[in-house]
């Protein structure tokens, strides 16, 4: 299903990470799937919140660029194969996937990953298609 | 050595005549040929009947940059369009350039002021001169290179860059003369060193170095690293180009070429004239120009004038070595730059009006180093870092092709730039100069 992510710009991605979970911990936000994309200079910490509108503000409120993303959250059986089994379905369909990375998330033997796809509508078609995602919720 | 010692030696009394009378010719010729000019005189209630001493100049009114962009391109001619031979131009606050154009006897008077500075730096006709100022629209690589012809020196018109050519031609030419910005001699030093070379044991004697904001302890640094005697140049492209001052070889303070430049000091901001001594904004006024004359032009370079006896016998009036801007013009690798530009560049690119600081650098090479740091907000923050990244490099390229300059471009977080109160601070210069 189509979960909102909320993207947020580090400068200096060490230090100003630790004021970033400290602040969503103030406002009892809870993260449940956390990634970073970095460069030399400057990074894009991306986050899944149970509550993205109130930490979208509370970040802002705190000085953050922030911005929420629309990404697919799906289920991939939690056993060797179950996420080969994902990328195959999305490559012999077209889904292109600009990036992913996994959940804390769990739903009863199926872990949950995060995917941006390039064509949004494209993939949630095919994730509800192949009953790849129907039930997740944060 | 001394090229013109009836000019440049005169006895004040006779200059101040000599002054007066080209005066009088300037404002006749302006008031008839320049409606901008007229319309200006009309507006302070005076004609050209009015300038009867040297001191009346102070009824004229001031021009401004502003002003010669606004005339572009030929608005403040004085001649007949086909009496031009030349046509320089700098780049401007808003992208309109600033126009100067040359008749055969005002390219015959830069001639001379270029040879009178290049005769300062001791040059004679058997010297090789080696012009690593940059050719085309800036005045820099001309200016020097019809001073030389004039004086029958040896003329290497080697334009900027292109060092490892530059040290080849020093070494097998056997250079005495050297003419760049001050920074890029010293980036010359240490890229011979790094082949091998001693710059200080080639023929090198004297070096004329203009175009940009340099100190006393950079003429040690470079005299000691390259072996020669270093000279400070002023001109700027409305005046002429190079050849407006310059030092002698006592190196104290700028003989300015006042029977071609006239030049009076004022209180920025109240336009009143100040005495010897007392710090101010620069004005010229072309006395002998024909294509596009300025009357009591505002330079917005900081100095003072004054008249000593100076031991070289000349009799010209000094301008202290330049203390800085009225305005916030930056001069990077000798680019005049204004952070206004760098605000429309990055408004234009982003479509906001975004929070920035210019830092500007001296670093290890010698060469200003500009570095912008741009606060991300939320207007044009993208998910990925490709599509930052891409910001990031479009601004650098505008800026390359715009303004002729690198900068690195730095993105930071909000409110990582420090607000003050009122007008933001823009830059901070951490050149050692
Ligand atoms: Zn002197």
């Amino acid at each position: 299903m189509i979960i909102k992510q909320i993207s947020i710009f580090l400068e200096n991605v060490a230090g100003r990470l630790a004021e970033v979970t400290k602040l969503l911990a103030k406002h009892e936000i809870n993260i449940r799937a956390m990634t970073i994309a970095d460069t030399a200079d400057f990074g894009i910490l991306r986050i899944v919140v149970d509550q993205p509108e109130k930490a979208l503000k509370a970040l802002r409120d705190g000085g953050f660029t922030a911005k929420t993303t629309e990404v697919l959250a799906v289920e991939v059986e939690d056993k060797p194969g179950g996420l080969a089994r994902v990328m195959e379905i999305f490559q012999q369909t077209h889904v292109n996937i600009e990036y992913l990375y996994v959940s804390l998330e769990k739903n009863k033997d199926k872990a949950v990953v995060i995917f941006k796809v390039e064509d949004l509508k494209l993939g949630q078609k095919i994730v509800e298609e192949h009953g790849l995602g129907g039930t997740v919720s944060f | 050595m001394i090229w013109n010692p009836e000019a440049e030696c005169m006895p004040p009394e006779q200059r101040r005549r000599l002054q007066l009378a080209h005066l009088k010719n300037l404002v006749e010729r302006v008031y008839e040929k320049v409606p901008f000019y007229r319309k200006k005189f009309q507006q302070a209630g005076i004609t050209p009947k009015d300038i009867r001493s040297l001191e009346d100049i102070q009824k004229i009114p001031f021009t401004t940059k502003d002003e010669l962009r606004e005339t572009y391109p030929y608005g403040l001619l004085a001649v007949p369009e086909a009496e031009i031979e030349e046509v320089h131009m700098s780049s401007g606050t808003t992208g309109t350039p600033v126009v100067d154009a040359y008749t055969k006897k005002d390219i015959d008077v830069w001639s001379e002021s270029m040879a009178r500075t290049l005769a300062m730096a001791g040059t004679t006709r058997n010297d090789i001169i080696q012009n690593a100022y940059g050719y085309g629209l800036f005045t820099g690589g001309l200016g020097v290179h019809y001073g030389a012809k004039l004086i029958g020196a040896n003329i290497i018109p080697m334009s900027s860059g292109n060092t490892s050519k530059q040290i080849l031609v020093m070494r097998d030419f056997k250079t005495t003369i050297l003419t760049c910005t001050p920074s890029y001699s010293l980036f010359l030093a240490e890229a011979a060193k790094e082949e091998g070379i001693d710059i200080r044991s080639l023929s090198l004697k004297a070096g004329c170095f203009g175009a940009e904001p340099w100190s006393e302890n950079m003429r040690k640094e470079i005299e000691e690293k390259l072996g020669l005697q270093a000279y400070d140049i002023y001109g700027l492209t409305e005046i002429t180009g190079p050849g407006v001052s310059s030092e002698c070889e006592m190196k104290n303070g700028l003989h300015i070429n006042e029977d071609f430049f006239y030049p009076e000091v004022i209180d920025p901001e109240t336009g009143k004239v100040l005495p010897d001594g007392a710090k101010g904004e620069l004005v010229f006024t072309t006395l002998v120009k024909e294509g596009t004359p300025l009357l009591r032009y505002r330079t917005r370079d900081i100095t003072f004038l004054f008249h000593d006896e100076c031991p070289c016998g000349r009799t010209t009036v000094k301008m202290h070595r330049l203390f800085g801007r009225t305005d916030d013009m930056l001069i990077i690798r000798g680019v005049n730059v204004f952070p206004s530009q760098i605000e429309q560049i990055l408004m234009a690119v982003e479509g906001t009006d975004p929070h920035y600081l210019i830092v500007v650098e001296r670093g290890a090479s010698h060469l200003d180093e500009l570095e912008i740091m741009v606060e991300v907000e939320a207007k044009f923050f993208t998910d990925e870092t490709r599509g930052l990244e891409t910001i990031r490099s479009k601004i650098e390229h505008e800026i390359k092709s715009k303004l002729g300059i690198s900068a690195r471009i730095k993105l930071v977080e909000p409110k990582t730039i420090e607000r003050s109160i009122g007008k933001a601070k823009r830059v901070i210069d951490k050149r050692k100069i």
